[in-house]
């Protein structure tokens, strides 16, 4: 019965923290190992303008569905302006409004992104689009070029890849030219393939956005053509037909739509910027939550003040130290002073380092079990002769702190990260066994301590393992279950291997 | 690693953590400690229950009292002083004698003199709980010194031998003669350097002893032979013994006591968590016998038919029997 109890209650706290655990790791992307940094895009637009004698009123498109791409954050710098997004037909719109603005004006719209595979197109489904009205003889080389490409195709993908084939042809048939001839940008170039498309009663529409790399300090909009085949939308590269977006394409805006407009401005100008950066991949993973408005970011140690936040990296360590003392009492039974003694002695070597730490350690102890026999001697009760010691033990971490201090070894300083109550029971406890059971059973039980301290210490200095317990504190809720599974762990310790070993049947 | 542990497991031993978490925790609830764990309590209970301890001189529980320790043994020579609540021995002062000329000099077991300061402040040191496992205040209690039966006399340097009795659910299991040594300073405890000899339930008679982990024939300051000494009063020991769960109530029981010359054997103290080593003293693990009992146990059972039952169930093994001809 205690038994079941026991495995219901341990597998309950596993499941729950490998749930909190795995939602975090795969849905909210919290990276497993520490330093782990995302490139994070960081794209401006800055718009400048003569400003006119009235009201002002700026247009701007900006992302709205980022395939690959999802955004952390975008702001708007801009000087006495009115901001607000909207959405219109090709999408969001910021718009900047002003009743009187003097002078050139500038304004800023910044967004950032970093790449996430699980963002999709997820558009819906758009109507037939309506025939277009087109004048003759244009008309005629459209009917002429759909019907023949058509005769040519037999779904939606294979007609886009053939009428980009015949658009792009080095030596055009006269319809091609026809259609193209005016044509000098390639938005216009993809404005007449959707025309062309259209009248085929295919839902196509331009996009525009771009191809992120590095750093570029003023960034040209390419135009790409999405054509919706009834399921989902594709994208093709207009000029050679491949049906495929270039690798880290941003999507800007979509639609024929210009960029910009600008009401009561004159000589418009807009120019993009794009940084790359690359961030914590915690602080993306942290946006992300936010947005997403789950518990997980309200609960992360993320959130709070950077003091505390170290403080708790360290404290978090603490059920580590305390699994070990577990493995090291329990299942090897190694004998030692005080139950967490040797966790709070290798939370101290945190900060001497191991092999100061147990030179100061052992000095330490060993000066004040000296000095703790001197006493010995005075009679003292119990609770001054505690005292007596922990006093003792003071003036020594003082003494070996300004010792070293003079011969140059800083390190020596850290002594006074000792949990000195501590030490001084150790002290206490240790002179008694040495009394009662003689000096072998204190030396041992000494090593003992010393020896789960340093196991302790490099089992909590694993930066690895910090980053996890403090990333995902939930992690505590399976060390918690393995201290219970081991709380009803019956066999034998390894020490008693041998201390038994008479009595094994041979 | 493992092919160790199946072994051990084989012969029958009880590890720390199966005695913890099976037996004691199972067996011995929380709020009968008190009852084992302060000696003055025990002893109140063992004599309402008619079974022999030693006398009770006085009790110190505070320190003002310390100095009424001249007049509670001025009438005795030899005497005990312990912690109510000790563990393993520690903290026990046994004096066996006084100065001829001053009376307030004292002559420990182990022939020292010591002055009568020396021994306030080991009481002060008592009461102020050095010797109690939690480290809380304590008391010291004085008590008759066993002239111990000289049945031991050749196989014990110094001290009170004394015999442990393993009692599970008021079954005596498993029984040993701890035989202090020099090295432990006329303790009984096996820790410290005591010898531990088993004894075979069924006869009464010791068994080869163990000295650590090591077998031992002879007792390292004497020489003498450990093996073969037969204990007398066996059945009475062995009754006691299992009296002692019904004074209790504690399921896994350790209970001590002692052979007076002249007053046969006392109940010294009982314990809720008696270690492991007695396994290693009669080379045989706990873990059959106690699954034995569980076979044979009967609630209705008096102490005197679950000492005959320990007597007919659990004689020596044989190859030991065969080695005392």
């Amino acid at each position: 019965m205690k038994q079941r109890y026991v495995y219901m209650l341990a597998a309950l706290l596993t499941v729950i923290g490998l749930s909190v655990f795995y939602y975090k790791w795969q849905v909210l992307g919290f990276p497993l190992t520490a330093n782990q940094e995302t490139p994070v895009w960081t794209i401006e637009s800055a718009i400048t303008f003569d400003s006119g004698p009235g009201s002002i009123k700026v247009q701007l498109h900006v992302p709205t569905l980022t395939p690959g791409f999802r955004m952390l954050n975008e702001n708007s710098v801009s000087r006495g302006y009115g901001f607000s997004l909207n959405y219109g037909s090709g999408g969001r719109q910021a718009q900047w409004a002003i009743r009187r603005a003097d002078g050139e004006q500038t304004i800023y719209y910044r967004i950032s992104v970093y790449e996430d595979d699980s963002v999709d197109q997820s558009d819906t489904t758009p109507p037939f689009p309506p025939l277009p009205v087109i004048n003759e003889p244009l008309k005629t080389a459209v009917d002429v070029l759909v019907s023949d490409v058509r005769d040519h195709s037999a779904d939606t993908a294979s007609f886009t890849t053939e009428l980009l084939r015949r658009v792009n042809d080095p030596s055009p048939d006269p319809n091609v030219e026809l259609l193209l001839a005016g044509v000098d940008s390639s938005a216009d170039f993809v404005g007449v393939i959707t025309t062309i498309l259209a009248s085929a009663r295919i839902p196509a529409r331009m996009v525009r956005g771009f191809p992120l790399s590095g750093r570029q300090r003023s960034a040209s909009l390419a135009a790409w053509l999405e054509v919706h085949d009834g399921d989902q939308w594709l994208y093709y590269n207009p000029t050679t037909g491949e049906e495929r977006l270039p690798e880290r394409f941003l999507v800007w805006w979509r639609g024929n739509e210009p960029l910009l407009s600008v009401e009561g401005g004159s000589n418009v100008e807009v120019g993009f910027a794009i940084q790359e950066n690359h961030l914590d991949a915690v602080a993306i993973a942290e946006t992300q939550a936010a947005q997403r408005g789950t518990f997980a970011v309200d609960f992360s140690l993320y959130s709070l003040p950077i003091q505390t936040q170290a403080v708790y990296s360290v404290l978090l360590m603490i059920p580590i130290g305390a699994l070990i003392m577990v493995v090291m009492r329990n299942f090897v039974g190694i004998d030692a002073f005080g139950t967490f003694m040797p966790v709070l002695i290798a939370l101290a070597f945190r900060e001497t380092k191991l092999l100061w730490g147990v030179i100061l350690f052992t000095t330490l102890v060993a000066l004040g079990l000296s000095i703790r026999f001197l006493l010995d001697r005075a009679r003292l009760l119990l609770v001054p002769r505690l005292s007596a010691v922990l006093i003792v033990v003071v003036i020594l971490m003082l003494f070996i702190s300004l010792v070293s201090h003079r011969m140059g070894m800083e390190t020596g300083l850290s002594v006074a990260l000792f949990p000195m109550v501590i030490i001084a029971m150790t002290i206490e406890r240790m002179s008694v066994v040495w009394e009662e059971r003689g000096a072998v059973d204190a030396l041992r039980a000494g090593l003992g301590s010393l020896v789960v301290a340093v196991a302790a210490y490099i089992a909590m200095g694993m930066h690895w393992l910090e980053h996890l317990v403090f990333t995902f504190p939930e992690m505590l809720l399976l060390v918690l279950a393995l201290v219970i599974l081991a709380g009803r762990y019956t066999g034998y310790r390894l020490t008693e291997l041998r201390r038994f070993k008479a009595l094994s049947t041979d | 690693m493992f092919a160790a542990a199946n072994k051990l497991r084989e012969s029958g031993v009880l590890g720390l953590n199966e005695r913890n978490a099976d037996y004691i925790m199972r067996l011995n609830p929380r709020r009968l400690y008190p009852l084992v764990d302060d000696k003055v309590l025990t002893k109140k209970l063992a004599l309402k229950a008619g079974m022999a301890v030693p006398d009770l001189y006085g009790v110190i529980a505070h320190q003002g009292e310390v100095r009424k320790f001249a007049e509670i043994v001025r009438d005795h020579d030899s005497f005990v002083i312990k912690p109510a609540r000790g563990s393993g021995g520690d903290g026990i002062l046994v004096v066996t004698g006084r100065g001829k000329r001053k009376r307030d000099n004292y002559r420990l077991s182990s022939g020292l003199f010591v002055s009568e300061g020396e021994i306030l402040h080991h009481i002060s040191n008592t009461v102020g709980g050095q010797y109690s496992l939690s480290g809380n205040p304590d008391k010291a209690l004085i008590e008759y010194c066993v002239h111990f039966d000289p049945i031991f006399a050749e196989v014990s340097f110094q001290g009170v031998p004394d015999i442990r009795v393993i009692v599970y659910r008021g079954y005596p299991v498993m029984a040993m003669v701890r035989l202090p040594t020099r090295a432990s300073d006329g303790k009984a405890n096996l820790h410290q350097g005591a010898v531990g000899a088993g004894v075979d339930l069924g006869t009464g008679e010791t068994l080869t002893g163990v000295l650590g982990n090591d077998v031992v024939e002879e007792h390292p300051d004497t020489g003498a032979l450990v093996e073969g000494l037969k204990i007398p009063m066996w059945d009475f020991i062995l009754e006691s013994s299992a009296r002692g769960y019904d004074v209790t109530g504690l399921g896994y029981l350790g209970v001590d006591m002692v052979i007076d010359r002249d007053r046969g054997p006392l109940i010294l103290e009982m314990n809720a968590r008696p270690g492991l080593n007695i396994q290693i003293a009669n080379g045989s693990g706990l873990a059959h016998r106690i699954s034995r009992i569980e076979d044979l146990y009967d609630a209705s059972a008096g102490p005197a038919e679950r000492a005959a039952l320990a007597r007919r169930e659990f004689p020596a093994a044989v190859e030991h029997q065969t080695s005392l001809f």
